[in-house]
């Protein structure tokens, strides 16, 4: 047998990446269950908390900055571990799945609260005077003037970083979530052959690349030229 | 009150898993001060790479690198850790790690200083060459230095989540400090140890976050 043929054999085998295929997609079906439920929990409590914190109540903007600053240190496989470990002895028990977008989502509400936040503060002053002396109300302040030019801020960093945290849907396998990594990794125990992993692999770029792609446009289309 | 201290803060468990958890401290600290002069290396290299004005090399860069940010870096380990046996090439956690990192975060970098290189002006580069600089010279001794200010906070924030990431080395049996906690607390059958590794992440990090939370500040007051 020609190298090739035997390199084939191994990594690209037909007959088990169809015996296993099933099994890949319904990790993919998990995959992009809690990519979403990550990238909107995440997203939208972080812009809540950078709401709180314009309000600019002294304590609770502290307690916000440590909250932030908790997660954005810890590294986020060792939030899961915490919490789908840790818990069980105070009689809450999570699941894997559950355990993972819990932290994933804790992870991303840090990392876009901060983002947020310093998108609003970019924002000059003399504009929010200027908007309120118009009459406009805070709320009407914040969502005509200040967002619309914090968004724009705040769109490259949010895209990268979500992006990088939706990955981190992969370290579920520590936890048994079945999604791609984990449901390639237990088909290759089973069938003894690397195969499903790059089918998981592949399914994963098939996943993410275009997200990957999207952002790069995104970014050039919402850069402000400087 | 008195179960949440028991399973989490607990003092016996603290003082007899010590021993277990500050080699995983020690481990990390080793691991992060080799993977992440390899990722800047690695990303340094990409940079230099993509100065070369080529259109081919520029795309099949982009590729590159659009490549390792959509795929996650456990995938990237696992498939050096246990696909790699199937070829007859069994590398160790260790190696993997190191490998992973090189070309996962080795792209994050070389994105980084690329948009440093970038943003130094042209007429640079023409004034150093017109001096007689040779290409390189100028790239080590004008361009670099500028480029590398411009987008320092940056690299800190890179290297944070570098060292944040070292803690995936636990998938794949490396003794680092996530590893020797959960070895702690399977023997210990106590959540305590992983307290104890979070709460030793969160001292070495934090001073980096409150940094990098300035830097940007910063950074946005000057626009």
């Amino acid at each position: 047998m020609s190298s090739w043929a035997r390199f084939t054999e191994t990594f690209l085998n037909t007959k088990v990446m169809l015996k296993y295929l099933p099994d890949i997609l319904s990790g993919v079906v998990v995959t992009i269950e809690l990519a979403l439920l990550v990238v909107v929990t995440g997203i939208a409590a972080g812009l809540a908390l950078a709401l709180v914190r314009s309000l600019g109540i002294r304590p609770l903007n502290w307690l916000i900055v440590v909250v932030v600053d908790l997660f954005r240190s810890l590294p986020p496989l060792v939030v899961i571990v915490l919490i789908y470990f840790g818990l069980p002895s105070v009689n809450v028990s999570p699941s894997g799945f559950v355990s993972t977008w819990l932290s994933l989502a804790l992870v991303l509400m840090a990392f876009s609260e901060e983002i947020f936040w310093a998108g609003i503060t970019s924002v000059a002053k003399g504009q929010w005077e200027a908007a309120r002396s118009t009459g406009l109300s805070y709320g009407q302040t914040l969502i005509h003037v200040v967002l619309p030019q914090a968004v724009r801020l705040t769109i490259p960093p949010l895209t990268n970083r979500t992006i990088a945290i939706t990955k981190g849907t992969a370290l579920g396998t520590v936890v048994a979530v079945t999604e791609i990594l984990g449901q390639a990794s237990s088909a290759m125990s089973n069938s003894y052959n690397p195969s499903p992993l790059m089918m998981g692999a592949a399914a994963y770029l098939v996943l993410f690349f275009p997200v990957v792609v999207a952002a790069r446009w995104v970014e050039t289309r919402f850069a402000w030229k400087r | 009150m008195e179960a949440i201290v028991q399973s989490f803060f607990n003092r016996e468990i603290i003082a007899a898993s010590w021993p277990i958890v500050r080699a995983g401290l020690l481990n990390t600290v080793l691991l992060s001060l080799l993977v992440v002069p390899l990722g800047l290396f690695g990303g340094l290299l990409l940079a230099l790479l993509a100065s070369v004005k080529h259109p081919a090399i520029r795309w099949t860069l982009m590729a590159w690198v659009d490549f390792f940010r959509a795929f996650p870096p456990l995938v990237l380990l696992i498939l050096l850790f246990a696909g790699l046996p199937f070829a007859g090439l069994e590398l160790g956690g260790f190696v993997c790690v190191a490998i992973a990192f090189f070309l996962n975060t080795g792209a994050y970098y070389g994105e980084i200083f690329r948009a440093g290189i970038d943003s130094v002006p042209s007429g640079q580069i023409e004034a150093a060459r017109s001096t007689g600089l040779s290409r390189l010279q100028a790239m080590r001794y004008v361009v670099l230095p500028q480029a590398v200010r411009n987008v320092l906070p940056d690299l800190l924030s890179n290297t944070l989540e570098v060292v944040k990431l070292t803690a995936l080395g636990s998938v794949v049996a490396v003794p680092e400090l996530l590893y020797q906690a959960r070895q702690a607390q399977s023997l210990t059958y106590n959540a305590t140890p992983i307290v104890v590794a979070a709460v030793i992440y969160f001292v070495m990090l934090w001073p980096v976050v409150r940094l990098l939370s300035r830097l940007e500040n910063r950074a946005l007051a000057a626009r």
